[in-house]
């Protein structure tokens, strides 16, 4: 897939999209650093362009699942981030009312089926999903994304089978950032990832997940086939990750200059921007206009969060059931 | 009135909701059984017999043989019962969803809160469950104290025919996801059932036999022990009441605690094992909130805390007798 392919309002969404995952990102480690956002955060950064580039290929009626790093899917699948910044101060006016948080972001209006916090759980939700698709008729499809951490789950592998075996309208998407948590893939991991896929007959495609056309391409086959009847699909996607595990983490297992050569090599909006200074696409004035408009749109995002007040007492014990018992 | 087994009657209800709303699917292991085979596609109906029939009805369509995989059908029932369908899945034993047990506690009952209300998971787990059948530890455990301490879960637990098909019913049609439990030595019991659908509300306790003396609270299986209990006591002199909750989750403690008070004497069988139960859970209700009425401590007859033994003779001895029972009852009575 070129870059020719997407017209001029399609890429400067994608940047826009991208650039917003990571300024929301970058604040919300400022904001942790303030104390108003409670607990921790784990952070997308670096991994943007496998958000945008599936998402983009996907309609408002299609599902997605997430991970504990569940910020980029959500925007990318257009949560709407006032209600995200509200969500991780834990106000009232938050995607889930301030009682979801940040490993637990979801949006079912957006199609987004939630971050998780279990490892590897929402592949046999996000089959679910596709379940109901398929039973209803429906021609939507469902992306699991998930972790390198998340393949050595036995649930991940149940999912591959049951969603072979029932040919169902899925694509998973395995985000492989090198670290489960501190420790390396390479320490934890055997064999290979598409191979294991493989061994239950699901089409592979291995993606360099800085390059969001990459992404974009892989991702429109799997969709298609799912769309189309032809069943699940697994990408595998290498991505960075910028920040530590989780907000609070130091980060200590990996060196000061490995952590800078990833910043400076292997940064998608870097790497777009030249793309369309090296195609013409986009002008330079055009994709600073983004970057000043993601900043308000952030810096509106927090201060909303910030004068919204928390969830009454009352909410405490509401939506334990439909009606509490 | 129709005379229908335990079985039969979970059957009908399977069958009637199946067809009065498209949006039920059944899924789990042997539901029709002989899926891919070369003999009889229905040769089981599930490991008890209870789905026997649906695969002709509704197509593979709509109910679907899993794999031997739990936590990837649990949780596919989740999703979908999360996206637009009302699933029912099937554990063959409920000892089985310690493998699956992520999905259920902290997928399918979180979703509506952690959500912050903009979810519903219109969820039935039916599986088996409770000693007798000389399985052994591992297929054999009354695990429903362990459900109904998660928020979010509604737990079912019925003792007669007629309950079974009324509450499998409502079961699949509440919007919050539902743990019902089939006591396997209870399927080939003989009550009177409906031919029609009618649904019994959570959370309403039945009074099994109406008695002065003693009140018997008893959960499931245990049901029928304490009838045959109350028959010894009334040849003693002893009038026992008995209440079936029905539901462990809600849990109708208006009920309890009105037959509590009026009687002032109270027994609570349950065949789970006896720690941190829904027991000693009624126990602590009708103490903190009836103690006034007490006339005599709450005796507890429950399984020992230790696993379901394989050995018939120990195995008879764990689960709770109608004989204990009425010795509990008896040293109470008279108090």
């Amino acid at each position: 897939m070129s870059a020719l392919q997407l017209s001029h309002d399609e890429l400067l969404k994608v940047y826009r999209t991208m650039r917003m995952i990571r300024r929301f990102e970058e604040r919300v480690m400022e904001e942790m650093g303030t104390g108003d956002i409670p607990g921790n955060t784990h952070l997308y950064a670096g991994q943007e362009a496998s958000a945008v580039g599936v998402c983009l290929q996907l309609e408002e009626g299609d599902y997605i699942s997430s991970t504990h790093r569940g910020h980029g899917h959500s925007i990318a699948k257009g949560v709407d981030i006032d209600s995200m910044m509200a969500e991780l101060f834990g106000r009232a006016s938050g995607t889930c009312g301030g009682k979801g948080g940040s490993m637990h972001i979801a949006d079912l209006r957006k199609g987004m089926l939630g971050a998780n916090g279990i490892v590897a759980a929402g592949a046999p939700i996000t089959c679910g999903a596709a379940l109901s698709m398929k039973v209803l008729g429906s021609r939507q499809v469902a992306v699991a994304f998930a972790g390198d951490g998340a393949m050595n789950e036995g649930v991940m592998s149940e999912s591959f089978n049951l969603a072979k075996i029932w040919n169902l309208p899925i694509v998973f998407v395995i985000e492989d950032n090198g670290f489960g948590e501190a420790t390396a893939n390479a320490a934890v991991s055997a064999g290979s990832f598409t191979r294991r896929a493989e061994s239950y007959d699901i089409p592979t495609l291995e993606v360099d997940g800085t390059d969001v056309f990459a992404v974009y391409s892989a991702a429109g086959e799997a969709v298609e086939r799912a769309r189309g009847g032809g069943g699940p699909t697994m990408l595998h996607v290498h991505v960075p990750r910028y920040y530590g595990h989780y907000s609070g983490d130091p980060d200590t297992y990996r060196t000061p200059e490995e952590k800078k050569a990833m910043r400076q090599e292997r940064d998608c909006l870097v790497s777009f921007r030249r793309r369309m200074k090296e195609v013409s696409l986009l002008e330079e004035a055009e994709l600073d206009a983004v970057d000043q408009e993601v900043e308000a749109a952030i810096d509106q995002a927090v201060a909303a969060a910030r004068a919204a007040p928390f969830p009454p007492l009352s909410a405490l014990t509401s939506d334990v059931y439909v009606k509490y018992l | 009135m129709a005379q229908k087994s335990f079985r039969q009657a979970l059957n009908e209800a399977l069958h009637f909701e199946m067809a009065r709303d498209p949006r039920v699917i059944m899924m789990g292991e042997d539901l029709t059984g002989g899926a891919g085979a070369n003999g009889v596609k229905d040769a089981w109906g599930g490991a008890f017999g209870v789905t026997k029939g649906l695969l002709g009805a509704f197509g593979p369509e709509r109910i679907r043989d899993t794999p031997i995989s739990e936590a990837a059908f649990i949780g596919a029932a989740a999703g979908a019962a999360l996206t637009g369908l009302r699933p029912i899945a099937e554990i063959m034993f409920v000892d089985f969803a310690g493998v699956c047990l992520d999905q259920i506690m902290n997928q399918a009952a979180k979703f509506r809160y952690m959500f912050g209300g903009r979810a519903k998971t219109p969820l039935v787990i039916r599986a088996t469950y409770g000693a007798g059948s000389r399985s052994g530890s591992q297929h054999t455990q009354a695990l429903h104290s362990i459900f109904t301490h998660i928020p979010g879960l509604k737990v079912v637990i019925p003792s007669t025919p007629y309950d079974a098909k009324g509450l499998l019913l409502q079961a699949i049609r509440d919007d919050d996801p539902v743990i019902f439990l089939e006591h396997k030595m209870l399927y080939d019991t003989v009550g009177e059932v409906p031919d029609g659908a009618y649904t019994i509300p959570f959370a309403e306790a039945r009074v099994a036999r109406d008695g002065k003396d003693v009140l018997i609270i008893a959960i499931g299986r245990m049901v029928s022990v304490a009838e045959e209990a109350a028959r010894k006591l009334a040849a003693d002199g002893i009038s026992a009441c008995i209440i079936d909750p029905r539901t462990t989750s809600p849990l109708d403690e208006d009920t309890l605690l009105d037959f509590t008070d009026k009687i002032g004497r109270v027994v609570i069988v349950d065949e789970a094992n006896p720690r941190c139960s829904v027991a000693t859970d009624i126990s602590a209700l009708l103490a903190d909130k009836s103690f006034d009425a007490l006339k005599a401590p709450i005796k507890l007859v429950t399984a020992p805390h230790s696993p379901v033994p394989y050995a018939p003779n120990l195995e008879d001895a764990y689960i709770p007798t109608a004989a204990a029972v009425a010795k509990a009852a008896t040293s109470i009575a008279k108090r």
